[in-house]
């Protein structure tokens, strides 16, 4: 039996070494007592460590082991040091993997203690509370605070981060800290009473828990819970507890029972917006009506009506399929990655697009949700033709010297079913109203062309198709 | 009227509100600039209050006057409510003062309507102004915001605020339409919809001005309307693609003082809004969707006695046992009973050896509950375990106040 004496029994370097010492002397967890604090007769042989022996090869433990270790070691239970000690005995001696086996006792109990310091240390971030005393030099915030483990030099750096502009210090039974703005220095242990025992503001502090409280959700367990009851006498808004759960249900009862009554004092409504105007003929009047269409069910899953963007007397009016997520969200056409192609294009083509009116097909964006993204899905026939109206008055108000349609739906939309894109494209073609027109590919089928030398002809093809519009522009 | 008088009525005006979270967002500490604050990314709960709530930001309205005349709020313009209204140096103290007393980890503002949305949103946006320029805050803020307040004040607000929200309020358009006449579900959409591109746009370009860093969220409130669990769930299925908010909070309706008469008179049980919570945690982390967590053939209402997960799996017994040393990790997480973390470890456990009953002991899962669903080398449930049974189960099995799981913060 060999019995370890541990200086600080919270410091894993500590510790660390005097288990190396061990493993390389090959001694059995069980062979093997340990202890803190400075115990008279055993000091002389074993209070320094092996540090002249050679080092055994003992192979390497996962880091994992360490910061879980170095965590255990704050925890206050005595047995923590032969426990991490029996696992690291195990882990160099054939269960390498021995840390995976969370059912394992060892392992667990190691999980455990990590957990209730891990929990400790928030619990110290969240029920710290300072209370300031003003003195000369300016203001002091001092805490009492009573942890389960020796979590205060682990909490420290939070703090630091969090009040770097303030001079503040920590006391509890164990050890104190302090911070001047400048450098965080540790103490010795204290007393509740070294604290101040009170502050002016902390008044404010209680009506607002008092106030925020809803008599009318009372969850006394759900708050014990996560506010146990034994860090209730340092936490100035406790006192109030009682009262309020006492209270609770008379104050409920009291709101159910209640009538509804009659307002005393008069608030004014709110001015109405201004009040929705028929279509008088502007295309403006159109886009807000069109807000409001509910002609297919697209509406209620999408944010809003993508109308129909640009000059009201363009010459050259551009329709698209229907629109996508960014344009859903943006509430314009052609903003999305095929609308930045788009632009590019436009712009190869020597073609400005603030000169174009530029629309879809169909108005409203349709998806698939999949968790945090939406999948595009295709109108049908039905949603389609629900939407054509408006792209009929698009036309009708704008009255553009020429269209060019972007894709499939849009030229059959504009020609009839019986067109066909790949055959078709880039022909100008006259229309009943003496409209010219032609349909190209639309640009969100370059995006998705997988090989890159296809899609840059592609591309070119497009810009071609487009600088077709040049000679109407002007 | 004094500042405590006024915080008591905004601090009462402004608790309808469920969200409460502090987490996400940019890192940042107050070394660097010397004044006080940090924001570490996983938010802390400094009180509880008895009705179960965190209490982490100082939660209060700039004022609850309102021309507004929401029939479930409080401050509606027709409610008998006292009124009040702070400054902008009100808050922006009394903020400061919380913080350094760590009381809170920083400041959850909203506001009644007054005059018209862009003088409040102004309001709103002045605070979080003050704290982070004048007075080097560096820590969470949070902006209700006000759908209709022009792009530049929400581009401001996006700039000084960690998060931002705005209220869809009613899981339908027509629950929205008859409780809340002046709101419109369409505004509040195109709204949320600007956020999330805002939010994507300062994320994507570093050089682009901050923006929202910890997101948007929203709430809903629950048995104010006919509206079923299904069309909650369904209208959070939307919200959460759409918009990618971080949060969907959903808010029992809760009787108010001096209530209008378009509510009803009891509140639902608040185990409703609790099964709700487990389903959106089933939504977003567990792989279920609507259509198995409230079927359209039932009520569309989930059961008040056992908890979603639970429920699916009784409507599903053809598919247990499921092999522990087999089953895929989709199929763990559909095991009652199986959270996350206890899935991870058991994946983990597997790759060294088979696992076996007593690992579950040791592991401490609710053995009562998972037991007649899993089968591993030494154990298969007997023959079929009746469902009432388990029923009872679960029900006993939970504290009488259920509460919600926080596995990934709030």
């Amino acid at each position: 039996m060999r019995v370890v004496v541990l200086h600080d029994g919270n410091d894993l370097a500590e510790w660390r070494t005097h288990a190396r010492a061990l493993l390389a002397d090959g001694l059995l967890p069980s062979d093997v007592q340990w202890q803190v604090g400075e115990i008279a007769g055993l000091l002389p042989a074993d209070a320094s460590p092996a540090d002249d022996k050679p080092a055994v090869k003992t192979g390497t433990v996962p880091r994992e082991f360490l910061s879980l270790a170095d965590t255990v070691l704050a925890h206050a239970d005595a047995r923590r040091h032969a426990v991490l000690y029996r696992l690291l005995w195990r882990m160099t001696h054939g269960e390498r993997h021995v840390l995976g086996i969370a059912s394992d006792d060892d392992v667990a109990w190691c999980e455990q203690a990590a957990k209730a310091v891990r929990r400790d240390m928030h619990k110290m971030k969240a029920f710290v509370r300072f209370r300031e005393v003003k003195q000369l030099e300016g203001s002091v915030f001092i805490a009492w605070f009573e942890p389960s483990h020796a979590i205060l030099s682990r909490v420290a750096p939070f703090f630091v981060r969090r009040f770097a502009g303030m001079h503040w210090s920590i006391l509890t039974p164990a050890r104190s800290v302090h911070w001047d703005g400048q450098t965080l220095t540790f103490g010795a242990g204290a007393q509740k009473g070294d604290a101040p025992n009170e502050d002016a503001l902390e008044a404010l502090w209680l009506t607002y828990f008092a106030n925020v409280f809803n008599p009318a959700r009372l969850k006394v367990q759900a708050m014990k819970n996560e506010m146990p009851v034994r860090y209730w006498k340092n936490l100035p808004e406790a006192v109030l507890i009682p009262g309020l759960i006492r209270d609770a249900t008379a104050r409920m009862d009291a709101m159910v029972q209640s009538a509804p009554t009659t307002p005393k004092k008069h608030i004014p409504a709110p001015v109405e917006r201004i009040a929705m105007s028929l279509p008088d003929g502007s295309i403006d009047a159109l886009r807000r009506q069109a807000q409001q269409c509910r002609a297919c069910p697209l509406w209620e899953p999408a944010t809003q009506t993508v109308f129909g963007e640009g000059r009201d007397d363009a010459r050259v009016m551009v329709i698209g399929e229907q629109p996508g997520d960014q344009e859903d969200l943006a509430g314009r056409p052609f903003v999305g990655p095929a609308g930045q192609l788009f632009d590019r294009a436009l712009a190869q083509a020597g073609i400005a697009r603030d000169a174009l009116y530029i629309t879809n097909t169909v108005k409203h964006f349709k998806f698939e949700p999949r968790g945090k993204r939406r999948l595009h899905a295709r109108a049908n026939a039905q949603e389609q033709a629900a939407c054509r109206p408006w792209l009929l008055a698009e036309i009708e108000r704008v009255a553009p010297k020429a269209i060019v349609c972007l894709g499939a739906m849009a030229a059959q939309a504009i020609f009839g079913r019986s067109f066909r894109l790949l055959e078709q494209r880039g022909q100008w073609i006259d229309l009943d109203d003496g409209t010219r027109a032609f349909a190209t590919v639309h640009p969100s089928y370059l995006l998705r062309l997988p090989d890159e030398r296809a899609r840059h002809e592609a591309t070119a093809h497009f810009v071609r198709d487009l600088s077709m519009l040049c000679e109407v522009m002007t | 009227m004094k500042l405590s008088d006024k915080l008591a009525i905004l601090a009462d005006a402004a608790k309808y509100d469920a969200s409460c979270s502090s987490s996400g967002g940019q890192k940042r500490d107050s070394l660097k600039t010397g004044g006080i604050g940090s924001n570490e990314g996983m938010g802390i709960c400094h009180a509880y209050a008895p009705d179960g709530r965190c209490i982490s930001l100082l939660k209060i309205l700039l004022t609850n006057f309102c021309i507004y005349d929401c029939a479930y709020c409080i401050n509606r313009r027709t409610s008998n409510v006292q009124r009040a209204r702070f400054t902008v140096a009100e808050v922006v103290q009394l903020t400061m003062d919380f913080y350094r007393r760590n009381y809170i980890e920083g400041l959850f503002l909203s506001s009644g309507i007054i005059q018209s949305s862009d003088y409040t949103m102004e309001m709103l946006v002045q605070v979080a102004r003050s704290l982070r320029v004048e007075h080097r805050f560096g820590g969470y803020i949070h902006l209700k915001t006000i759908p209709d307040a022009s792009p530049e004040l929400l581009a401001e607000a996006g700039r000084w605020a960690d998060r931002l929200s705005i209220n869809v309020e009613m899981p339908t358009e027509g629950g929205l339409k008859a409780l809340a006449p002046e709101k419109d579900l369409r505004d509040i959409r195109r709204a949320m919809g600007r956020l999330r591109l805002g939010i994507e746009e300062a994320k994507s370009d570093k050089k682009a001005p901050r923006f929202a860093p910890a997101g948007q969220s929203t709430q809903m409130i629950v048995g104010a309307d006919a509206s079923s669990d299904r069309d909650v769930l369904s209208s959070s299925t939307n919200l959460y693609a759409n918009y990618n908010l971080k949060r969907v909070y959903y808010s029992a309706f809760s009787p108010i003082p001096d209530a209008s008469k378009a509510l009803p008179l009891r509140p639902p049980p608040l185990v409703r809004e609790h099964r709700l919570y487990q389903a959106d945690w089933l939504m977003r982390f567990y792989g279920f969707n609507v259509e198995e967590i409230a079927p359209a053939n039932d009520s569309g209402m989930l059961d008040l006695d056992v908890d979603p997960k639970m429920a699916w799996a009784l409507r599903h017994r053809g598919q247990f046992p499921v092999d522990l040393n087999h089953a895929p990790k989709e199929m763990l997480l559909r095991v009652p009973g199986l959270g996350v973390r206890t899935v991870q470890r058991l994946i983990g456990m597997r790759a060294h050896r088979k696992l076996r009953y007593t690992d579950l002991v040791k592991l401490r899962v609710p053995m009562r509950k998972v037991a007649p669903f899993v089968a591993t080398i030494d154990h298969r449930p007997r023959g079929d375990s009746e469902s009432s049974a388990l029923r009872h189960l679960d029900a006993s099995l939970h504290d009488p106040v259920p509460r919600q799981a926080d596995l990934f913060g709030h």
